[in-house]
């Protein structure tokens, strides 16, 4: 039997995963971009199974409005990509220290 | 016919500065005439101000009263006795004063240089009839910012350094006084000053709200040992800047203590009187030592505003120990008068000092002692007009800086022996660092090629030193009307913080 | 009469502001006639005081002329106090006024700074009729200090010379130092009477002796002492005594006329007179009155012995007056105030003179003032020389002249004193005739008698002064000739000063001297069989002559013989030293320290950009925590939620 513990198990895996892809990953900035991606995933299994347990829709609607979210943050996240990749010629994120007070 | 003075007194200068700041310094011409008869009818109407003020009434005079902040139950409210008369007619009689001073010498940015001293002119007057505590922070705060542009924008050198100091000193010390202000507002329930008077406050309460007075004020006095923001500020500041600052500024914090510290929180005062007549003796005796060995002109001015300034304090806070020992009302009215004289009297020494040395500035563009010598050669009316503000700052009798010390020295004597011994060594002392100074910079054999070009004062430079001489020995000669127009005021004032609030 | 007490004060204020400010406009005749008409009328117009209150006994005036200010019960008012004090100082001040006014147009001729000379002797004139005639203790004080500004201002007059206006400096910082003490004294008496108008400070005297003070903790003094002895620290200042005389002798800077108005006749007496307008509070002192007669007697030993080693001829003259003011000072001291008064006003006009006389020589030398290069100028210049003969008579007291009435009495007075100290100056005042006959003697016999070391192109112009000089070397010749034959019975035995003067009677010496009193001729047989004085006098001029006219090597053998002795006078008793090096220095070391250590070290350094460095210290820390990496911040958000959330549900 599958029960909504199993899908919340299973989104706090992803979101671990995701956590530790995020601090362990310096070199990429498209694989923090990823794993961000994978952390609104996880976000969005929680909200499913819990709108099936209760049975309210409302989690679903959530779960659109996120998508269609995500998505448009992942086009801005590589339109600034790129043009941090033209200006710097490089995706390493240990360079990117511009912020650094 | 109703007029209202106050109003007129605070906003006919500000509504001056926008006036000039419009005219633009492309109209320079036309915008100096514009400051200076814009602060020539304000020392009209200041002049209004003490005709119509009866000394004999205790209590607020042209009182004005709106509604300001509704949510607040703030008030604008406006009105003056003997203690702000004065000084509102000080202020009033030196701006145009600053404004001939500047007059050619003003070349960068003139109209906005005239429109800072119109606006500081209106604050400042604000700050002095404000019966409002809101209204009075408004004002006290607003009053920082012209000043600030003018040590920022036409200073000396290290300018930037001297205004963030000005700044943040003055800054950190009115933040405590807000805080007071807020507390009390909770208490009364109003922002009106004469209701705090009457507000019942307890011991703890009192010593707080007293030391929060305290550092506003004591920064702008200067008290020592918060008072090395001045000699910077002085140095770097132009002329009419340092003739307000000394003249009319430091004042503040006097008028501070009379209206807000002795006043409110009697008891705290009382209690804390030794500290008070503790730091005006160190003012006195330390600075005068630091004084004597400066070398820059400027530098030693603002050192002898500050030992001068110490007896404003002493006269202040001398009353407590005076009363207690002799159980003499006569001598606490002396040390407040001669308190409140010595400001008035101060405001006009200083700023006739600092003119000095604005003038010699403007021909040398030094302030060092050592850059000059034998002055007199070559500028026989200046070295007279230097003489005479020396002596006057060395309380000569005869000249207004000896009202002011001798009657503070007469009360504190009333207090004790040591207190008074120590505070007369100003006669020694002042006259020391003082015409040392002369001796070196007016005196001798011609010092250099600069001094013996030297060009003796000008008409414009004349007028202004001529004004000052003159305001300077009547009131040395008669000081009958000043002292008359503040006595029921300080009576009344003296009276009031003998009453404990507990 | 109000308004010819107004006239005295106001004529030669007037004046001086004409000369002063408008200078240039009247010109230099112009300055020198309105100044001399001005010190006229007030000194004719002091003659008409002197008949109306001497002659015709009018009342004495004790009025207010406008209110100064007024606070609590206690008035401050500008008045005056007209009665036979006041009558006589006022001639005196004026008389030798005029007389140095006139003797002026000679002696400054050719200075460029004329109209402003004339300007300040008339101000001076002003200031001191001020001090004299004033009724109350703070036109006192405006006199009082107005005299010593004016004083600085002509010391410094030729302000292009370093030591004048070294002089001129020192001169009002002692002043000061005196005036500190006198300001104090005034809290004092008006905190224990409140007021400030002598007739109701005398009124109170007796009760302010019997309140007390505690000036040093744990002890008692009477607060009638600590006034006394505070007021006589102002006279100390002003009357150059011990130790605060050192600026007499440097003010010789100054032009003569001005050596001799102010720093003989008029303003050195200032604290002479003060004391003796204050009898009513000093006579209730004994303590005070010991400390007067002591440090006067200091002054008049003492400084008398620095003159045998001076060479300048100024100097000479001016460390005489020290120790004639010390004479002054012993009389006060005595409770003989009357004789203090009258040696006051017999050494104005003699000491003038001596001064005027000396000022004669130096024009004549063109400004020349070492007396080592004068010498036999008495054929050169007859008046000059039988004026100063004359001087120099007075001073040492010849039996006669008006110089020995007012010593001898004084001497006599102190003699008869019982106040504590009073052998003490018995002997000093004594002794101090015979040093005085040395050092006038030796002055006269250097300048005018002897051979002649001038240089020869001093000879070639050599001649005697205009009459605008000499004149008033007649004028004042002639009161120090006759003027003690006149007036020692009226001023000192007599009823003079009853009305402005309180001696009590366990005190009044002067009643004691006067009961031998029988008329000025037997005074002066008396005194050649009675008294030492005259012998010692004799004496002094004896060992002059031997030392200066007969045996001129003597004085350099016994200076090196005696070379500890000579160095400690002509060092001055070190007395400048110790000020200039150790209370000046410390003084200018303290503001240093002060400054360097606690303004800029401490305050500005430490605390107010020591803030300002802490903040920055503070946040170059707290700025590593902002690195820049987005996994540091990631990583923050995270740690922050987790706790957040944690806090949130352990605290249910």
């Amino acid at each position: 039997m599958v029960t909504v513990a199993h899908y919340l198990v299973l989104a706090a895996v992803l979101f671990s995963v995701s956590v530790a892809g995020i601090f362990i990953n310096r070199r990429n900035v498209i694989v923090l971009l990823m794993c961000i991606e994978l952390m609104l995933l996880a976000v969005n299994f929680n909200f499913i199974a819990f709108s099936r347990l209760l049975g309210d829709t409302l989690g679903q609607v959530f779960v659109f409005f996120i998508l269609t979210v995500a998505a448009a943050e992942a086009a801005i996240g590589l339109a600034i990509l790129v043009v941090l990749f033209r200006n710097t010629r490089s995706i390493n994120v240990d360079e990117m220290d511009t912020l650094k007070g | 016919m109703y007029v209202p003075l106050l109003s007129i007194s605070i906003w006919l200068p500000i509504a001056g500065a926008v006036a000039v700041l419009l005219l633009g310094s492309r109209r320079a011409e036309l915008a100096r005439w514009v400051a200076l008869g814009v602060s020539l009818m304000t020392f009209v109407v200041a002049i209004h101000l003490y005709i119509g003020f009866y000394p004999d009434h205790a209590g607020m005079h042209f009182v004005e009263r709106m509604p300001w902040i509704g949510a607040f139950n703030s008030f604008y409210e406006l009105g003056v006795d003997g203690i702000s008369m004065p000084l509102i007619l000080l202020t009033a009689f030196l701006t145009p004063i600053v404004v001939i001073a500047g007059w050619e010498v003003i070349q960068t940015r003139p109209a906005q240089y005239f429109a800072a001293f119109l606006l500081l002119e209106g604050l400042m007057i604000g700050v002095f009839c404000a019966l409002d505590a809101l209204l009075f922070y408004v004002f006290w705060e607003a009053m920082l910012v012209p000043m600030f542009i003018i040590i920022g924008v036409w200073g000396g050198e290290r300018r930037i350094y001297a205004t963030v100091k000005f700044f943040l000193y003055t800054f950190l010390g009115s933040v405590f006084m807000l805080v007071a202000l807020i507390y009390m507002y909770l208490q009364a329930g109003s922002y009106s000053i004469l209701a705090f008077h009457e507000l019942p406050l307890g011991m703890n309460e009192q010593i707080l709200i007293f030391l929060a007075f305290l550092i506003a004020f004591a920064v702008k006095v200067p008290m020592w040992p918060v008072h090395t923001w001045l000699p910077d500020a002085h140095v770097e500041a132009p002329t009419g800047g340092s003739v307000i600052l000394a003249a009319v500024l430091l004042k503040m914090g006097g008028y501070g203590f009379l209206r807000f510290s002795l006043p409110i929180t009697p008891d705290a005062s009382q209690s804390l009187a030794w500290l008070m007549i503790g730091l005006s003796l160190i003012a006195i005796v330390y600075i005068a030592f630091v004084a004597l060995v400066q070398k820059d002109m400027k530098k030693l001015i603002a050192y002898s505003s500050i030992a001068h300034m110490g007896f404003v304090t002493l006269g202040f806070f001398v009353i407590f120990a005076t009363i207690a020992n002799s159980q003499d009302e006569a001598g606490a009215m002396l040390a407040l008068q001669g308190g409140m004289v010595q400001m008035i009297s101060h405001g006009l020494i200083s700023g006739a000092l600092f003119l000095c040395v604005g003038v010699m500035y403007d021909r040398l563009h030094s302030r060092e002692i050592g850059a000059y010598g034998g002055v007199a050669n070559t500028m026989p009316k200046f070295a007279a007009f230097v003489v005479l503000f020396a002596l006057a700052n060395a309380g000569l009798p005869g000249t207004s800086g000896f009202v002011g010390e001798f009657f503070v020295i007469l009360g504190s004597f009333h207090a004790s022996f040591w207190l008074a011994f120590t505070a007369a060594t100003i006669l020694v002392f002042g006259a020391a660092y003082t015409l040392w100074m002369v001796k070196r910079v007016i005196f001798g054999e011609v010092g250099n090629d600069g001094v013996a070009a030297l060009e003796d004062v000008g008409r414009r430079e004349f007028l202004i030193l001529g004004i000052l001489a003159v305001s300077v020995l009547a009131l040395g000669v008669w000081p009958d009307p000043l002292v008359e127009a503040m006595d029921t005021t300080l009576r009344e004032l003296l009276a009031h913080v003998m009453e404990s609030k507990l | 009469m109000e308004s010819i007490y107004l006239g005295i004060v106001i004529a030669p204020l007037a004046a001086a502001i004409v000369a002063g400010l408008f200078g240039r406009t009247i010109g230099r005749a112009g300055a020198h006639w309105v100044t001399i008409v001005g010190v006229a009328i007030s000194f004719a117009l002091s003659l008409v005081v002197l008949k109306d209150i001497v002659i015709d006994g009018a009342a004495v005036f004790n009025g207010t002329v406008y209110q100064w200010a007024v606070i609590g019960d206690i008035r401050m008012e500008i008045g005056f106090l007209v009665d036979h004090l006041t009558a006589l100082m006022i001639t005196v001040v004026n008389f030798v006024s005029l007389a140095v006014h006139v003797y002026t147009i000679g002696y400054m001729r050719d200075d460029p700074g004329y109209q402003r000379f004339f300007s300040y002797i008339s101000l001076f004139t002003f200031a001191m009729l001020m001090l004299v005639m004033s009724n109350n203790f703070l036109q006192l004080f405006f006199g009082w200090e107005a005299v010593g500004v004016v004083s600085y201002l002509l010391i410094g007059f030729w302000f292009k010379r370093p030591t004048a206006i070294f002089a001129n400096l020192k001169a009002f910082l002692v002043n000061r130092v005196g005036d500190f003490g006198f300001l104090l004294g005034i809290a004092a008496i008006v905190l224990h009477t409140g007021s400030l108008d002598y007739a109701t400070v005398f009124g109170r005297a007796e009760l302010l002796d019997a309140e007390s003070i505690e000036v040093l903790a744990g002890r008692q003094w009477s607060v009638l002492t600590v006034a006394c002895i505070c007021l006589f620290i102002g006279a100390m200042g002003k009357s150059a005594q011990v130790p605060l005389h050192v600026w007499l002798p440097d003010s010789m800077e100054g032009p003569t006329p001005i050596s001799a108005l102010i720093h003989a006749a008029t303003m050195v007496t200032a604290g002479i007179f003060m004391v003796a307008r204050m009898s009513p509070l000093f006579e209730y002192s004994e303590a005070a009155l010991s400390v007067v007669l002591i440090i006067g007697a200091t002054t008049a030993f003492l400084t008398g012995l620095l003159g045998i080693v001076q060479n300048d001829i100024k100097r000479v003259v001016a460390y005489s007056t020290l120790s004639q003011l010390g004479y002054m000072t012993v009389a006060l001291g005595a409770s003989a105030y009357a004789a203090g008064i009258f040696h006051l006003m017999t050494h104005a006009f003699f000491k003038a003179l001596l001064f005027l006389a000396a000022g004669s020589v130096i024009i004549a030398l063109h400004h020349e003032q070492d007396m080592r290069r004068m010498g036999g100028l008495r054929k050169y210049m007859p008046i000059t020389y039988w004026t100063a003969l004359i001087g120099t008579l007075a001073l040492v007291g010849f039996p006669g002249m008006s110089g020995f009435f007012s010593k001898d009495a004084l001497i006599e007075a102190v003699h008869a004193s019982t106040t504590f100290g009073a052998g003490f100056a018995y002997w000093c005042v004594l002794l101090g005739v015979f040093v005085t006959a040395l050092y006038s003697f030796r002055l006269l016999f250097l300048v005018f008698h002897g051979e002649e070391r001038l240089d020869s192109e001093a000879r070639a112009h050599l001649h005697e002064s205009p009459a605008v000089v000499w004149a008033p070397l007649v004028a004042l010749a002639v009161p120090s000739v006759f003027i003690g034959w006149f007036t020692i019975e009226p001023l000192l035995f007599g009823e003079f000063f009853a009305d402005s003067m309180l001696v009590l009677e366990e005190h009044d010496v002067l009643h004691e001297v006067g009961e031998e009193f029988e008329g000025s001729a037997a005074f002066v047989l008396h005194a050649f069989t009675a008294s030492a004085a005259i012998w010692l006098a004799l004496a002094g001029a004896i060992v002059a002559w031997v030392l200066y006219l007969l045996r001129p090597e003597l004085p350099g053998r016994i200076a090196r013989r005696f070379a500890p002795a000579h160095r400690l006078l002509v060092n001055k008793y070190y007395f400048d030293w110790f000020n200039e090096n150790v209370l000046a220095g410390a003084t200018r070391g303290l503001g240093r320290l002060l400054w360097s250590v606690g303004d800029r070290t401490v305050i500005d350094g430490a605390i107010v950009n020591g803030s300002a460095r802490g903040v920055a210290a503070l946040s170059a820390i707290v700025r590593r925590v902002q690195s820049g990496y987005l996994y540091h911040y990631a990583f923050a958000m995270v740690i922050g939620l987790a706790a957040l959330i944690g806090w949130l549900i352990l605290r249910g």
